[in-house]
C-alpha cells in the first residue's frame, strides 16, 4: 500500500501550494497517473479518503487522470501503444520497445477558493 | 455528470434525484463518500458544482443549492481557480533523496539499497557479506521492518553497527525516514552502508533513497517468473542476486529462464547466483561490491 505515502505526498504538496497562493481552501485536484505506472487508482482514491481529513484539502475532489501507454519500438521505428509495462510491440511482437508515456505519477493542477 | 465515475447526476437545482444519496463504490473494495446529494440543498459534502461563478457561496464553504445555478462540472474546473501544480508526486521522497546521495558522495559513503520479498535471505546474505569483508571494509546497516528489531540484533552479532527502522504500517523505507537513521548513525567516511528495505516485492521499488544502486534478491524457491510479475523491482535494480543456490538440485528452478526474464524487463541488469548458506557464489557479489565502489569513489571525487 505505497498508495498511502503517496497520497499523503500529495496532500502535503497541494495544501502547501494552497497556502503559498493564498487559498482558503482546495477544491479539487488532478493527477496524471499513468496507466503503466506502479500504482493503483482505486487504491489512491480509497487513501486520499484517509488522508485528507483535516487539510485545507478535508473536502476535495480527487480527479484522477489516466494517461495511456505508449512505446517507441526500435524494429519499426514508430511510437505504438503499449498495454503493459516492458509488454511486447503489438505490430511486430518483439520486446524492443522504450516506454514514453503512461508512467505519469504526477500533480496536474487543482482548483482553489 | 459525475466527473469521478461518469454517473448521470446532474445536480439540477429543484430536481429530486431520486437515489438521493446513493454511496458507491468504484471497485476494488473502495469505500469513499461519494454521495449525491439530490435532496440535501445544504451539503457541504462534495459537490460538482462551479463555485467560483457561485454568489451564493456562503463564508463556510457551503453551498446553498436552493437560489444556485445549475452548474455542471464537466469536466475541466473555473479557469479563475485553477493552479498549475505539475508536480511529481514522488517529488517529496525525491528531494530527500537526493539529500542524502549528495552526503554520501561528499563523505564517499557506498549504499546500496536491498530490496526483496520477505524470506529471501537479505539478512543472511547481509550477515555473511559483513563477516568475511570485515577487515576489508566498514559496513554499517539501516534495517526496515514493520515491526521487531530482530534483523539489527542479528547484524550486531557480527559486531557492525546496525539501525532498525520499524515502519509500523508502512511498506517500505522512503528517504527522508532513512536521512534521520542516517544522521542517528552517522557512518564513517568511506564506509559502505547497507539498507535493507522492508519486505516486499512492489512498493520500495517506487522509493528512491538516495543509494548508488538498489540490489535486488531472489531466492531461487520463489520461482523463476517473479521478475516478469513484479517487473517494477526488477527495472530499478542494477544488480540481482539469486540466493539459496545450495537448494537449486532439490527444485524445478530454471536459472537461465529466470535470468531471461529479468533482462526483458532491465536490459542493464546483472546477475550473480550465490547462497548466503553455504558462500557459494559469494566471491563474485563482492568483486561486484569493489567494482561499483570504485566507481561510486571516482564520482565522489568529481563532484
Amino acid at each position: 500500500m505505497h498508495e498511502m505515502s503517496l497520497m499523503e505526498s500529495v496532500i502535503d504538496i497541494v495544501c502547501e501550494t494552497a497556502r503559498l497562493n493564498g487559498a482558503r481552501r482546495i477544491r479539487s485536484v488532478r493527477l496524471d497517473v499513468g496507466v503503466l505506472s506502479h500504482v493503483d487508482p482505486d487504491a489512491l482514491l480509497f487513501c486520499y479518503e484517509a488522508v485528507r481529513h483535516g487539510t485545507l484539502a478535508g473536502r476535495a475532489k480527487l480527479e484522477i487522470n489516466r494517461i495511456a501507454g505508449e512505446g517507441w519500438c526500435l524494429d519499426c521505428g514508430k511510437t505504438v501503444a503499449l498495454q503493459e509495462r516492458f509488454g511486447a510491440c503489438p505490430d511486430c511482437g518483439r520486446h524492443r520497445v522504450q516506454m514514453t508515456a503512461g508512467d505519469e505519477l504526477k500533480i496536474r493542477d487543482m482548483e482553489v477558493i | 455528470m459525475c466527473t469521478v465515475c461518469g454517473c448521470g447526476t446532474l445536480p439540477i437545482e429543484g430536481h429530486h434525484h431520486d437515489a438521493g444519496s446513493h454511496g458507491h463504490s468504484h471497485g476494488g473494495g473502495l469505500d469513499h463518500d461519494h454521495h449525491h446529494h439530490g435532496h440535501d440543498h445544504h451539503s457541504d459534502d462534495h459537490d460538482h458544482r462551479d463555485v467560483a461563478h457561485d454568489p451564493h457561496h456562503a463564508e463556510d464553504g457551503s453551498v446553498h443549492r436552493s437560489d444556485g445555478i445549475a452548474g455542471v462540472h464537466v469536466p475541466g474546473m473555473s479557469q479563475e481557480r485553477i493552479i498549475q501544480v505539475e508536480r511529481e508526486i514522488l517529488s517529496k521522497n525525491d528531494a530527500y533523496a537526493s539529500e542524502n546521495r549528495r552526503y554520501f558522495l561528499r563523505q564517499g559513503i557506498f549504499a546500496l539499497n536491498f530490496v526483496s520479498s520477505p524470506g529471501s535471505g537479505k539478512t543472511s546474505l547481509l550477515v555473511r557479506t559483513i563477516r568475511e569483508l570485515k577487515d576489508r571494509v566498514t559496513i554499517n546497516v539501516i534495517e526496515g521492518d514493520q515491526q521487531t528489531s530482530s534483523d539489527a540484533a542479528r547484524i550486531r552479532e557480527t559486531g557492525a553497527r546496525a539501525i532498525q527502522i520499524n515502519t509500523g504500517k508502512g511498506c517500505h523505507l522512503d528517504a527522508h525516514m532513512v536521512g534521520h537513521a542516517v544522521e542517528d548513525l552517522a557512518p564513517e567516511p568511506g564506509s559502505a552502508l547497507f539498507i535493507e528495505n522492508v519486505g516486499n516485492l512492489v512498493c520500495p521499488a517506487a522509493f528512491d533513497l538516495g543509494e548508488a544502486h538498489k540490489v535486488v534478491v531472489l531466492s531461487v524457491t520463489e520461482g523463476e517468473d517473479k521478475p516478469l510479475k513484479y517487473p517494477d523491482m526488477f527495472a530499478a535494480a542494477d544488480l540481482m542476486i539469486l540466493n539459496k543456490a545450495d537448494l537449486l538440485p532439490h527444485l524445478d528452478f530454471n536459472v537461465e529462464l529466470c535470468i531471461t526474464n529479468a533482462l526483458r524487463v532491465n536490459p542493464r541488469l546483472q546477475t550473480v547466483i550465490v547462497s548466503a548458506r553455504t558462500g557459494e557464489g559469494m566471491e563474485t557479489f563482492y568483486a561486484w561490491l569493489e567494482a561499483a565502489a570504485l566507481r561510486g569513489a571516482t564520482r565522489s571525487k568529481e563532484v
